[in-house]
């Protein structure tokens, strides 16, 4: 089997095809896209297809070392960062095309109106353990 | 009693509770629990007969779950509470095990899965652990695993090609954690084998024992990958690859060649050679082409073209190589090292940077990064 990343940004990718911003939704629809989330990552576990799922906050800030002894300098947070995760789900699926399926149906969760957002997720494979057999 | 003595009377224990009517998914329920009971307290308080306590816990603990489902359904206990008498009878009950586990209407995820637990006798913990998955998601591909395989009749001889292939993919994960993984393959493996005469199931022993016994010089310092053409051979470990020499030349001597059997071959090739200029290429090449009218696989076919560039030289090797599928993983890396080898060196680098983008594991990732950064070395003035 192997792990894939599904990664869900709040910019960066193409915008979704219900693209009403979430601070316009209604309670009800922002309570209904998190069942939904939650129904999926529930239903995935008893596949044996889930991994993890985590939701990281927007207020990010840039870190690099400024030579040794010295604090770290930061930066940041750019208000116009072009790439922003939102979050993730990690999946161990038999095949590629499972891995599609299932980030599909993420993206389907609702959105605006109770209608899918169908916003775009994105699909990174893990890198796996070297096989023993490789000659 | 250490652990894995325990486990290998899993199998047995389930054949008992299966034999006293218990149906399989529950039998393999309680012996699993029976198990980790037994993880806790043996260390304290040791069993004098280890079998015989594994049965009676399971036995135990499969009543009580069935005594709550009658319970809860409202029904009387149709099974006989006492266990028949006399001692457990000593009959192979792994073989049964191996077919169920691995049945052909299983994902091979699962079927991995299924057979540790039930016939290596691991605990869903160290299984999930072992395959970096979370405790519960692997319970629940276990128990989904078997609520498919619920009522198929267990008297038919199953499919051999798919245990083969399930234990094949235990021995190559090759992540070694706290479970070896390979070593538990090459002992099911072992295990089988004394089941079942195939030359396939001794091919398939004798290529884990080949690969087995070069594990140590497969990786450097700081899990560096070390190509075979540079590895410490004196690392190599003369006793197992004897012992997969000799059961592979009685498979090969049946005369009922398969792929394990021909894969074994290779590995026995060059485990026998002193370096890679000393391997004798040439038979290489003729068990590649064995292998190829076997499987008919791409993978071989391009594995084939670096063995091609060994025995006849780079040119040859290009040739092979214009043959197969440029998709294919790792024929980038291919192509570079056959360019290499035929002193085309700057677009050897290029493609050596080219593949260890398309790699799918970190060490040959790194590796090929090397290897790039090694020829751009050669190229400068």
């Amino acid at each position: 089997m192997a792990k894939y990343l599904l990664l869900k940004h709040y910019r960066g990718g193409p915008a979704p095809v219900n693209d009403t911003r979430m601070d316009q939704w209604t309670p009800e629809e922002l309570a209904a896209h998190v069942q939904y989330m939650e129904d999926f990552a529930a239903r995935l576990e008893t596949t044996g297809e889930f991994i993890d799922t985590q939701a990281l906050s927007p207020q990010g800030t840039f870190v690099r070392s400024d030579g040794e002894g010295r604090p770290p300098v930061t930066d940041g947070p750019f208000a116009e960062t072009k790439d922003l995760i939102a979050g993730w789900m990690v999946i161990d699926v038999e095949t590629y095309e499972r891995a599609l399926e299932l980030a599909a149906e993420l993206s389907a969760a609702p959105g605006a109106g109770g209608k899918p957002t169908q916003e775009w997720l994105e699909v990174r494979p893990f890198l796996t353990e070297m096989p023993t057999v490789t000659e | 009693m250490n652990e894995s003595l325990l486990r290998e009377l899993v199998p047995a224990v389930i054949g008992v509770l299966v034999r006293r009517g218990a149906d399989f998914a529950s039998a393999e329920d309680a012996v699993q629990e029976a198990l980790i009971r037994a993880l806790q307290s043996w260390p304290d308080d040791p069993p004098r007969d280890a079998k015989a306590w594994l049965v009676a816990a399971a036995w135990h603990k499969f009543l009580d779950a069935a005594r709550a489902e009658t319970a809860r359904r409202g029904r009387e206990l149709a099974m006989e509470v006492e266990p028949p008498t006399g001692p457990v009878p000593g009959t192979d009950d792994s073989l049964w095990l191996y077919f169920l586990c691995a049945h052909p209407s299983l994902s091979p995820g699962s079927a991995v899965a299924l057979t540790l637990r039930a016939v290596g006798g691991l605990t869903t913990r160290q299984i999930a652990t072992a395959y970096l998955v979370p405790e519960a998601t692997m319970a629940q591909r276990i128990s989904r695993a078997k609520r498919r395989i619920t009522g198929l009749p267990l008297d038919q001889p199953g499919d051999l090609a798919t245990v083969l292939r399930v234990l094949y993919l235990v021995f190559n994960e090759g992540y070694s954690g706290d479970i070896d993984l390979a070593a538990e393959a090459i002992r099911l493996t072992r295990q089988l084998a004394g089941s079942t005469d195939e030359p396939e199931v001794a091919g398939l022993l004798a290529l884990m024992l080949l690969h087995h016994a070069r594990r140590a010089s497969r990786l450097g310092p700081g899990s560096r990958l070390v190509p075979l053409r540079e590895q410490d051979r004196s690392r190599w470990d003369t006793g197992i690859i004897a012992e997969g020499v000799t059961i592979l030349q009685a498979a090969l001597a049946r005369d009922q060649l398969g792929e394990y059997q021909a894969q074994a071959a290779i590995a026995a090739l060059h485990a026998d050679a002193p370096s890679t200029s000393e391997t004798d290429w040439v038979q290489i090449v003729e068990w590649y082409d064995e292998l190829l009218r076997l499987t008919d696989s791409p993978v071989v076919r391009l594995n084939r073209t670096v063995a091609v560039g060994e025995a006849d030289g780079p040119q040859a090797g290009l040739t092979e190589l214009s043959k197969v599928d440029p998709d294919l993983p790792r024929y980038t890396a291919v192509r570079a090292y056959l360019l290499e080898r035929a002193g085309d060196l700057a677009p050897a680098a290029e493609l050596y940077a080219e593949a260890s983008h398309a790699a799918t594991n970190a060490p040959e990732r790194d590796h090929l990064t090397r290897e790039a950064a090694r020829v751009r070395q050669l190229l400068r003035p």
